[in-house]
Order: C-alpha cells, then structure tokens, then sequence
C-alpha cells in the first residue's frame, strides 16, 4: 500500500534539523546559547503547546 | 535601536542571485558578509528580540520559534538551491560584523574541511514507522467469534501479540535493510533519535530516522529506491521522506565523535 509520504516540513522534521544538528559555535562571540537547554526548553515548548493533553515527559 | 547579526550558514563565495525577496528572521533581507575564502550569510535582528536573555524567553513561545525556524529554513534553502551551504545551529547570534568576521578567520581551516567534504551534497531524512496495530488485512487471525471460554479468549490474545512480535520484527528487518541500502547510495549517513509520535503526530512508532548524506547527482537515484522500498513494504510500516536538505545533520566536524556516537544511540520507545 506504501507510497512515500512526501509532504509539507512538519514542525518536528524542522526542529530536528534547526535545534539538534548545524555546526553549533560556541565561545566570547557568541551569545552562548547552550544546545541542550534549547532543545529541553523547546521540547518543553511543543509538547505543551502542540499537544495540552498530554503530560510532558521531563516532569516523570 | 541596537541591532545584532543572526547568522544562518557559512559557504564559498558565490556569483548566484538569492531569490529576489528572500526576508530573514526578523524581516531583514539576509547579505552576504564575506572574508577570506568564506562568506556568512547574516541578517540584521533587534537585540530586544536576539539578546541571550529576550531568547531564553522566546524559545518557549511555539508561535515565535515556529515563525523563526521557517525564515531561518528558508534562507538556508535558498542557499542550498545555488551552492552547498553549512547550516549552523538556529539562533546562532553576534554582536557585530566584526564579530562574525572573528569567527569566520577562527574556523577557516575546520569550515573549510567540511564545505569540501559536503560539496555538490545534500541532506535526505528517510522515517519508517510502525503502526501500533497491525492493519486488518495483516492480521493472521480472523476476527474469530466471541470467546466462548476464558481458555479461548486467551488463546485469542496470544494470537493477537504474536501478530504484533511479527510486525515489529518485519519493521525492524525492514529499517534495517532499508538503512542498509540507502547507506550504499549516500556518501555518509547518520541515525537520528527516533521521533517522539506525541511531536510529530505520526501514527504509530518512529523506528528509523536516518539523514543520507547524497550526492546531488545521484538523488534522484536516492528517492527512487526510497520509494521502490517503501513499495515493497508489508502493511503497517509506513516509510516518510523528507528533502532536500542542506546537510544539517553532517555539518559537525568528522572528529567531533562525541555526537555521533550519541546520535547513533536510539532513543528509547515512548
């Protein structure tokens, strides 16, 4: 039955890309964004926003 | 009002155009900031909205890093559509131009080393999920009467779970196999933690999220035998491309093994 799904970029395609991978810069330039506190607060984010019903998993 | 410099991708110099109207995160069209060998592709943001701290607050507004991620996809696939582009990481933000300059002449060398490894290459995600149940077609049993018995109605489970220890080993052949090939076509693959069905509203459970590195000669190639695969599937494992992209997920440095290594670590099942 399979055809492969191509469709519009879903949010979660996109920050999979834009939050976990790219070349990250870190030193005195930068503002020095920690990556892991990115994608915690925007896990955080999506889960509560894109779906209220379900519990975040970060509070277990 | 204090502006800083958003800062989207790194690549060679180029004679193309950018897409005529092409706007940046904060509305300001993205330029071109070159030095040496390397050009930055910067836009101009208000600090009130880029400082570290108005971020921190930002990134928890999903309207705001929604808007964001899409201006700053945009760009970089703008870039990808006239040159091979090294994406850095979303909200990746500098005082000045100086400041961007500083690290261009810091980076050269390592900017330089992985612009060669991915040029005239983009990036292809390749899913293959689960159902959670088998379709009905799978399902080896009948529908069969009412269980007339405990005994029966045991039985009938028993059944049921088998028919599901079968498809998650069909899938996991499956993905592998799938992998596999792919990573035959590509100059290099990477496999991602399995997506989250509550983020991504799929259906059923992510058990491959692989990035193929490939060639932009042979792409076409690629999609393809993602899709003669994806044809060949049994019910109830579904096979999701997406693509191109520029190669987000093979920007990092070759020794930078730690997030490999981390990356080739799936994640566990929700």
């Amino acid at each position: 039955m399979t055809v492969v799904e191509r469709r519009e970029i879903s949010l979660v395609d996109l920050l999979d890309r834009l939050l976990a991978t790219g070349v990250v810069i870190t030193g005195d330039l930068t503002l020095r964004i920690a990556d892991v506190d990115l994608v915690r607060i925007d896990l955080n984010a999506m889960i509560s926003s894109v779906n209220r019903n379900v519990p975040s998993p970060f509070e277990d | 009002m204090t502006t800083l410099r958003y800062v989207y991708a790194v690549c060679r110099p180029f004679e193309a155009p950018l897409q005529a109207q092409l706007t940046g995160v904060s509305g300001d069209p993205p330029r071109l900031l070159p030095h040496g060998d390397l050009v930055a592709v910067v836009s101009h943001v208000p600090e009130a909205d880029f400082s570290e701290q108005a971020l921190r607050g930002h990134l928890e507004d999903l309207d705001w890093l929604t808007g964001t991620a899409r201006a700053h996809q945009q760009v970089v696939d703008a870039l990808t559509a006239v040159i091979t582009p090294l994406p850095l990481r979303l909200a990746t933000v500098f005082r000045d131009d100086s400041g961007v300059r500083v690290m261009l002449e810091e980076r050269e060398a390592a900017f330089g080393r992985t612009l060669d490894r991915l040029d005239g290459c983009v990036e292809w995600g390749v899913k293959v999920h689960v159902e959670a149940e088998p379709e009905p077609a799978a399902a080896p049993a009948a529908p069969g009467p009412k269980p007339a018995s405990g005994r029966d109605y045991l039985r009938q489970r028993r059944q049921q779970s088998r028919a599901k220890d079968d498809l998650w080993t069909r899938a996991e052949e499956f993905a592998t196999g799938l992998h596999r090939s792919l990573s035959d076509t590509a100059e290099d693959a990477r496999l991602h933690a399995p997506q989250d069905p509550r983020l991504s509203g799929a259906a059923g459970r992510n058990v491959l999220n692989a990035a193929y590195l490939v060639h932009r000669d042979v792409s076409e190639e690629f999609v393809e035998s993602v899709d003669r695969r994806a044809k060949d599937d049994t019910p109830g494992i579904r096979v999701e491309l997406t693509g191109p992209w520029a190669a987000y997920s093979f920007a990092g440095e070759e020794d930078a093994g730690e997030e490999d290594v981390k990356d080739k670590n799936p994640g566990e099942a929700p």
